[in-house]
């Protein structure tokens, strides 16, 4: 037995002429909580789809709990699927929806009702079997779609944009919940969002696609910190982003020039001089300074600024420093100690060290 | 006068006709009443005089006459009630034949079928009942008759049949032609059910272990039951009152109940009677509907509002 649920190997969709799916592979570990991320019409539902057997890849192989599933319908296979619409079955009552699958498996009534019973208890739904999918909340009809999917202990639950539907509050609820529930179940998830801070949020390892390609995969620190080109760095996390040629090295630093900005950039094997690069800068990663510090160069990169906004997020602020030439960075400033907050009009230093910045060749 | 003067002296407030609202039921309000609302009265007073008495005469007011409602049922052969019988029997078949048909034709058209495909098989279903219904069972009779194209094909073309055969004036071609003029009314409120079900309640019905069988039957069927409900209404109403089909293409025992109507209005001009078996009829299949919807479970409204 192997600990690996669900694995692809270079499994390839094509609709005509379009390839929605591009030789993509993809292992999930047993017990995972794991996440499909990418932009809208990137391929995520039909890499699900492929998973439970709606979709059949044009090349490659899918295996469920190690045995190879190609070909086998989805009512024979051991995972389930919480729908991008819920497709709750909207006559049927809350435990009828429930108890569907069971019911399909030829479990006695009085069992299914139990065992109903205890599922809506997990999902914190009691009492509400007698109702109808319209008669329950966003979020409650949700938490029945994954019900309706737990109760018959899949090896795998596949997720699609189960929380897109929802407001944004319930959204951040719903993560929290959603994990937790992972962790009581003990089931696979397999989870596609486009939203990044869902995906970071919730996943044990999150998989970053763009146009049917799989760019990287990894945890969610990982792909932030060290993210393999700059679609991932671009879509994972906020950033500072500017673009211009490689002018030339300069002690052990790449200099990207951004008109009329010169950048100092950590160098990479791929970056050559005259290629057109981009820069990504985490507004963490930058220190605000008041601009009287001193002449002296703190960091690799130090450019004058004024404050334009300020916005006070509890902990954390973020503030918006105008370079000039119709440039603003962001720039996060954490709350450890009594320094008051920037204000907007006032004259600053911003820096950053050279590897502290991201840089891809594009 | 302003707002305040009109809530501080409410009475001084004029009724105003809502013309809105009355200006647009006008032909609706028009066509209920001329149309299907004073005929019937006139049948049912005609149907409760002597054959020949009328309303206008007053004496004839106070004279309420039962003959016409008791006669059909005290005829020794009793006609009528085979005849209606037949009618009943018949038009429940067709309308059970007309789902069949229907049926699959509707979820192929709403479930499988995409864009242009779709449109095109819609218009082709749509466009022979841009004709009357009498030129279609012409076009019928030319099929099926002895010198008709079924037996060129048959005999000149593929050679199976020596001798031209006449299909016309038997309960085969009466059905075919039949469930083929009543089969749209079916189609068009089943498919309309159809397309609200979304591809992902079928797949998500699958995803959860339920074969094809067992999805037809918990997740697709009950959706459209009302449509289903509704066509065969449809159909059932529409063939107990055909009288082209029965007439044109029936044998001659096929007789319908509408023909018995029509032969004691033009035929015999005894329009009191005639106007009795009218009602009967349509007493007996709206009872007939009504027990149809409380066996199953349902109500006319339910039905109706889902269209
Ligand atoms: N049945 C289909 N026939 C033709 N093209 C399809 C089909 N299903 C998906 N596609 C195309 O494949 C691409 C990927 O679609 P997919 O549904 O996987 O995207 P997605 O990543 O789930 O997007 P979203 O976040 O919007 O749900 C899209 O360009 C889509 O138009
Ligand atoms: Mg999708």
């Amino acid at each position: 037995m192997t600990d690996i649920d669900v694995e692809l190997v270079n499994i390839t969709k094509k609709f005509g002429e379009l390839v929605a799916v591009d030789d993509v592979s993809i292992q999930v570990t047993r017990g995972s909580f794991f996440s499909i991320l990418g932009p809208s019409g990137c391929g995520k539902t039909t890499t699900l789809k492929m998973i439970s057997g709606f979709e059949e890849p044009d090349n490659g192989d899918v295996f469920i709990g190690g045995e190879r599933v190609n070909g086998v319908p989805p009512n024979h296979r051991r995972v389930n699927m919480v729908f991008q619409q819920l497709a709750l079955f909207p006559l049927m009552t809350v435990s009828a929806n429930v108890g569907f699958g069971l019911k399909m498996s030829g479990v006695p009534k009085a069992d299914r009702q139990a065992r109903v019973e205890e599922m809506l208890e997990k999902v914190d739904l009691p009492g509400l079997g007698d109702r109808k999918p319209d008669q329950l909340s966003g979020g409650q009809q949700q938490r029945v779609a994954i019900a309706r999917c737990l109760i018959l202990d899949p090896t795998v639950l596949l997720l699609d944009e189960p929380l897109g539907a929802l407001d944004l509050k319930l959204r951040d609820q719903m993560k929290i919940q959603l994990k937790r529930l992972q962790h009581e179940v003990g089931t696979t998830f397999i989870y596609i969002t486009h939203d990044q801070s869902e995906a970071l949020v919730m996943s044990d390892e999150v998989a970053v696609m763009n146009e049917g390609h799989l760019l990287q995969i990894g945890a969610p620190d990982e792909l932030y910190s060290n993210p393999a080109d700059y679609f991932v760095a671009s879509f994972v996390g906020e950033s500072n982003a500017f673009e211009g040629p490689i002018t030339h090295l300069e002690n052990g630093h790449a200099v990207l020039s951004a008109d009329p900005f010169d950048f100092k950039s950590p160098t990479h094997p791929d970056i050559r001089v005259g290629e057109n690069c981009r820069l990504f800068i985490r507004p963490e990663r930058i220190r605000l300074m008041s601009s009287d510090a001193g002449s002296d160069a703190l960091y690799d990169n130090q450019f004058p600024g004024e404050i334009q906004d300020v916005v006070f997020d509890g902990a954390v602020a973020r503030a918006f420093v105008d370079l000039g030439h119709n440039t603003v960075i962001t720039v996060l400033v954490t709350r450890t100690s009594d320094t008051p907050l920037p204000v907007e009009g006032e004259a600053v230093l911003v820096g950053w060290n050279a590897l502290d910045a991201l840089c891809f060749p594009e | 006068m302003t707002a305040q003067d009109s809530i501080t002296t409410p009475r001084k407030r004029k009724f105003k006709v809502p013309w809105a609202i009355v200006l647009p039921a006008i032909p609706l309000f028009l066509w209920l009443s001329l149309l299907i609302v004073f005929p019937h009265i006139r049948l049912a007073i005609l149907s409760f005089l002597k054959r020949g008495q009328d309303i206008f005469f007053l004496d004839n007011f106070l004279n309420i006459f039962l003959g016409n409602y008791l006669a059909p049922f005290q005829d020794p052969d009793q006609l009528f009630s085979r005849v209606f019988f037949k009618t009943v029997l018949f038009s429940l078949v067709n309308t059970l034949l007309s789902l069949i048909v229907a049926y699959p034709i509707a979820f192929y058209l709403a479930k499988v079928l995409k864009g242009s495909r779709k449109f095109a098989l819609l218009l082709l279903l749509i466009l022979p009942y841009w004709v009357s219904e009498l030129v279609r069972v012409y076009a019928w009779m030319n099929i099926l008759r002895e010198t008709g194209f079924l037996n060129y094909l048959l005999v000149n073309v593929l050679g199976i049949f020596d001798q031209p055969v006449e299909f016309l004036y038997n309960n085969t071609s009466l059905f075919v032609v039949f469930v083929y003029s009543s089969v749209l009314l079916m189609i068009l409120p089943i498919y309309s059910s159809l397309e609200g079900l979304a591809d992902e309640q079928i797949q998500a019905a699958e995803d959860l272990g339920a074969g094809p069988f067992a999805t037809f039957r918990y997740v697709v069927f009950p959706i459209s039951l009302p449509s289903v409900t509704y066509g065969c209404i449809l159909v059932f109403m529409i063939s107990a009152g055909n009288y082209l089909i029965p007439n044109l293409i029936g044998g001659k025992n096929t007789l319908w109940v509408t023909e018995m109507i029509y032969n004691r209005f033009i035929i015999s001009t005894n329009w009191n009677l005639g106007s009795a078996y009218s009602l009967i009829l349509l007493i007996s299949t709206s009872i007939m509907i009504y027990l149809g919807l409380r066996l199953t479970g349902q109500s006319l409204r339910g039905v109706f509002s889902e269209q």
